[in-house]
């Protein structure tokens, strides 16, 4: 099979305009994949599947992550001029920004008629707010019907085009998205025997009240 | 016959009653006669919701063989079952469900909670969607613990099932929890909520544990 960096050059060949990232996984599986952008996906997943080198045509997987807004603190060292006349210093300097939170979503991609594989493909949203919705790939992969619904119901990403956008694992008049970092279940904690950890913390806030003796 | 009592005479002791059975004399009461059928023929409700479905169902099978106990008749139909053995973990989705088909299922019941999610949610426990535990909607007579738990422990959880229907008294102050119509037969329904079942649990069947002992956690 071709390589990540030879299917994301062909890719931008042939889709001009359509922005490719290699995203790579410094991991020790190194399991690099492209990140694609939302407008293009479909078209560049058709052409991944009929294509004739790489015939990618089993989707086994897609799955969601969540990346929360996250504060970056960023250390660089500046030289700075002494007032005085004498020789510069170096001084370290602190900037923090923040990286915009999103959802992700992640494909692989396996080949059954040319044995090869796994092309991993992501896709993320504006935000995790109000702009959550991605392309469909269940036209390209029928695979994807019911772990598009699956992302749809634990992380909340809209489907444009999924045939049956329904929740699959929780009920329909639930409102949370249970798998996103920022979900509070439901504060049903009580005493039991072995707690530990973050649940013994939370249980004792239900533990009833024992009012110390007067000694 | 000089020497008459007017308390009427004890009844007799197992003992006796071994040593007339050994003449050929069989003494038995309605009651227990009653309690050794129901025992002996208890038709399980078929249905599985998780791992422990499958050791129920080698439980079934010629290997451990709970036709030794009665017990093999699974009915697919509540109407016609006599316990409802929830082998599995209780999903939030599916709470309301379980408890629909316990109050489908006529009077005598009983229910066993198979396995660690059953009881308590088991590894699942403070998962989202994942019920900790079936006996916070519907009344459970017999825990078996194990994740799955053995044919074994299924069978001997049985066998205490037994115990309990054959030691259940059919008159009296203290009858049998069947046999007093002022206790409920069915129980509310759960709905789902926006965020939770409604209500979480039926505080009538079940409550919080306390602490053990008062300042000790």
């Amino acid at each position: 099979m071709e390589t990540l960096e030879q299917i994301r050059d062909r890719l931008q060949a042939r889709f001009s305009g359509a922005p490719v990232t290699l995203v790579t996984n410094p991991g020790p599986a190194a399991e690099h994949s492209l990140l694609l952008d939302a407008a293009s996906a479909r078209e560049i997943a058709l052409f991944l599947r009929d294509d004739p080198a790489l015939r990618l045509d089993y989707c086994s997987n897609v799955t969601g992550v969540d990346w929360p807004e996250k504060e970056i603190v960023e250390t660089t060292k500046v030289s700075q001029p002494d007032p005085a006349g004498g020789s510069a210093r170096i001084v370290e300097q602190k900037t923090k920004r923040l990286q915009p939170g999103c959802l992700e979503v992640v494909y692989h991609l396996y080949s059954m008629a040319r044995k090869h594989g796994p092309v991993i493909l992501r896709l993320r949203t504006g935000n995790r707010t109000n702009q959550v919705t991605l392309p469909s790939l269940t036209p390209v992969w029928r695979s994807c019907e019911f772990q598009e619904r699956e992302v749809f119901d634990l992380y909340g990403v809209v489907f444009d085009g999924h045939p049956d956008l329904r929740r699959i694992l929780m009920w329909d008049g639930f409102q949370d998205h249970p798998m996103r970092k920022d979900y509070v279940a439901p504060d049903d904690f009580e005493w039991e025997p072995t707690a530990h950890g973050e649940v013994l913390e939370r249980a004792k806030a239900h533990l009833p009240k024992v009012e110390e003796p007067e000694s | 016959m000089s020497d008459e009592s007017a308390s009427p005479p004890a009844a007799p002791t197992d003992a006796e009653r071994d040593e007339l059975r050994r003449h050929g004399i069989l003494l038995t009461s309605l009651e227990e006669l009653h309690n050794w059928g129901r025992s002996n023929s208890i038709w399980p409700l078929q249905f599985g919701l998780a791992c422990c479905a499958i050791e129920m169902i080698a439980t079934a099978t010629a290997r451990f063989d709970i036709a030794r106990f009665g017990a093999e008749i699974f009915r697919p139909s509540p109407r016609q079952a006599d316990l409802m053995i929830v082998s599995g973990t209780v999903t939030k989705k599916m709470a309301p469900q379980v408890v629909r088909l316990w109050n489908q299922m006529p009077e005598p019941k009983y229910c066993i909670a198979m396995g660690a999610c059953a009881i308590s949610g088991g590894p699942f426990k403070q998962g989202y969607n994942v019920l900790k535990g079936i006996d916070r909607f519907i009344p459970v007579d017999i825990y078996i613990p194990g994740c799955p738990p053995r044919p074994e422990a299924l069978l001997n959880g049985l066998i205490e099932l037994q115990k309990k229907i054959r030691a259940e008294r059919l008159t009296g102050p203290d009858a049998a929890r069947h046999t007093r119509p002022e206790e409920p037969s069915e129980f509310p329904v759960p709905e789902f909520g926006a965020h939770d079942l409604v209500p979480p649990n039926n505080p009538e069947v079940w409550q919080a544990p306390t602490l053990p002992r008062p300042g000790k956690a």
